[in-house]
């Protein structure tokens, strides 16, 4: 579903952040992505969604290279990917319901189905009540929650969270990572992307360690040991 | 599409109305701007008034000898009008009409009334008084018609090369009025519009990471484009509201003070009579400046 092969980039002038990548995810596969920070894990998500071009190497989306791919491919492969990112990225000027049912806005959907849709993911993760509060009225796990919801609202092949339990309490941290759990039980592929030791450890999936921007580590139910 | 443009109406109007203050001062700016704009204009209402009333003061005199009949003037008159096309105005001044007409701009004078007197005869001679659109060469192209053509032999005086270098003063004058009011306003408006760009710049700055979050979740450009360039058109429709209803009030206000200045002129008649102009000009000023900075700016933020 996704490959990474002989990706490399470096950021002018000359700061290497990714060097000589090369993995394959598979439909289904949870995988995460750990290293410390500055270990280019931001950056590898960033390829994928064709944010950022590779300075060489290519990177595939369901066999689609992402940087030679035009705009609309690019889209689709966007709407397949659901983020989650550590800031949230919400749009502060929508409320919690119109964030959501923005992402299925944008894929066309009818009204009526967005209103049907919407309602439910937000009783899931538990912000029924908050349907016309706006993203800065929300706490952190609540915004966070939120961004997941807009994440799943559409159903992508591919879950992406870069560094969701970041701002996160201990308790929200553990509804995240289970929440994510539960979607890949589901059948989606779910790409997690941290420095959190003690969640890799107690996911025993597999594990792609990053350092200096190079793959250390490829291991089925690893561990985050640098 | 008629759902996604209603989504993007939707999403624009919610936009607006939540974002009071960015809303407000891009308003603002678009009616100073406009109102710049309608000044450039009544601007150039009074201009042209003064330099046609300018112009109509020059005209060219075509005396004729003073046996000839008002039938062969007449006839002169109709083939000069055929021959000429810019002429503006023709005019047939009799020898009697000549003297009624002197009579009454110097009956304060004693001394010209008698020395008429003293003349006796009534000595003005028959003419043509012809007034063109003001460039020089169409009096002399007048001029030489006369003193040139089958009735030349009929004219007794043409006095253009008397009045010859008012009538080029006069025209430079106009021609530079107009020429300078061009540049002037052409200046005034590019300014204007810069500043209406910055200030739509910094209300579409403030949304730099929500369009990169919407470009994240595949939405397509114009999806996201659509929203600020309605928003700009919302802008331009309010501050136009504003402004018309300014400009008749302003006209309206000043009209009697302006009559002083200008005899003649009632600047809120001209107002009146140009009202559809007026309108198509800041309606499209105020839509084509909201439309086109926002688009400007987005675009920028689109290349994700």
């Amino acid at each position: 579903m996704i490959k990474f092969n002989k990706v490399t980039k470096i950021y002018p002038p000359k700061t290497v952040v990714l060097q000589d990548i090369s993995f394959e995810i598979k439909e289904g596969e949870f995988v995460s992505i750990v290293g410390k920070s500055g270990a280019g894990k931001t950056t590898l998500i960033r390829l994928l969604l064709g944010l950022d071009e590779p300075t060489s190497g290519e990177v595939y989306f369901k066999d689609i290279n992402v940087h030679t791919a035009d705009s609309l491919q690019l889209r689709d492969i966007r709407r397949n990917i659901g983020v989650i990112y550590q800031d949230y990225k919400l749009l502060s000027a929508k409320t919690v319901y119109e964030n959501v049912a923005y992402v299925m806005a944008v894929e066309g959907k009818a009204h009526k189905k967005i209103e049907e849709e919407v309602p439910k993911v937000l009783e899931i993760i538990g912000l029924q009540n908050k349907v016309n509060n706006f993203p800065k009225e929300l706490s952190g796990g609540e915004q966070q929650r939120l961004a997941i919801a807009r994440a799943l609202v559409n159903h992508p092949d591919v879950i992406v969270a870069d560094e969701p339990t970041g701002n996160l309490d201990p308790y929200n941290t553990y509804e995240a990572i289970s929440l994510l759990q539960k979607i890949n039980q589901a059948g989606r592929t779910v790409i997690l992307a941290t420095h959190d030791r003690e969640i890799i450890n107690k996911l025993g999936k597999r594990v792609i360690t990053l350092e200096n921007g190079r793959i250390l580590r490829d291991e089925e139910a690893g561990r985050f040991v640098i | 599409m008629l759902t996604s443009f209603k989504r993007i109406f939707t999403f624009a109007v919610n936009d607006f109305s939540r974002n009071k203050g960015i809303s407000l001062a891009a308003i603002f700016v678009l009616i100073v701007t406009i109102m710049l704009v309608t000044g450039i204009f009544f601007f150039h209402g009074m201009a042209s008034y003064l330099i046609s009333q300018i112009q109509n003061k020059i005209d060219v005199t075509a005396y004729f000898k003073e046996d000839t009949s008002e039938q062969d003037i007449l006839k002169i008159k109709d083939e000069i009008l055929k021959m000429s096309p810019n002429i503006k105005n023709i005019e047939y001044v009799s020898k009697d009409q000549a003297l009624r007409i002197f009579n009454e701009k110097h009956k304060d004078s004693a001394v010209l009334i008698k020395a008429l007197e003293e003349v006796g005869d009534n000595p003005f001679l028959p003419s043509l008084n012809i007034t063109t659109n003001g460039d020089p060469s169409q009096y002399e192209e007048v001029s030489t018609i006369l003193q040139t053509s089958g009735f030349s032999k009929l004219v007794d005086k043409v006095d253009f090369s008397q009045k010859r270098d008012t009538i080029e003063k006069v025209y430079s004058i106009t021609s530079n009025i107009n020429r300078f009011g061009l540049l002037f306003g052409i200046i005034l408006i590019i300014v204007a519009m810069l500043v209406v760009y910055n200030t739509i710049k910094l209300a579409v700055d403030s949304s730099k990471e929500e369009i990169s979050t919407m470009r994240i979740v595949g939405a397509s450009n114009w999806f996201i484009r659509g929203p600020f360039i309605i928003q700009g058109m919302i802008y331009g429709v309010v501050a136009f509201l504003v402004c018309i209803l300014l400009s008749g009030f302003f006209a309206y206000m000043v009209s009697s003070k302006i009559a002083v200045v200008l005899p003649g002129f009632s600047i809120f008649s001209y107002f009146l009579t140009n009202f559809w102009i007026l309108v198509l000009i800041q309606l499209g000023f105020g839509i084509g400046v909201g439309i086109i900075s926002s688009s400007i700016v987005v675009r920028k933020y689109l290349n994700i």
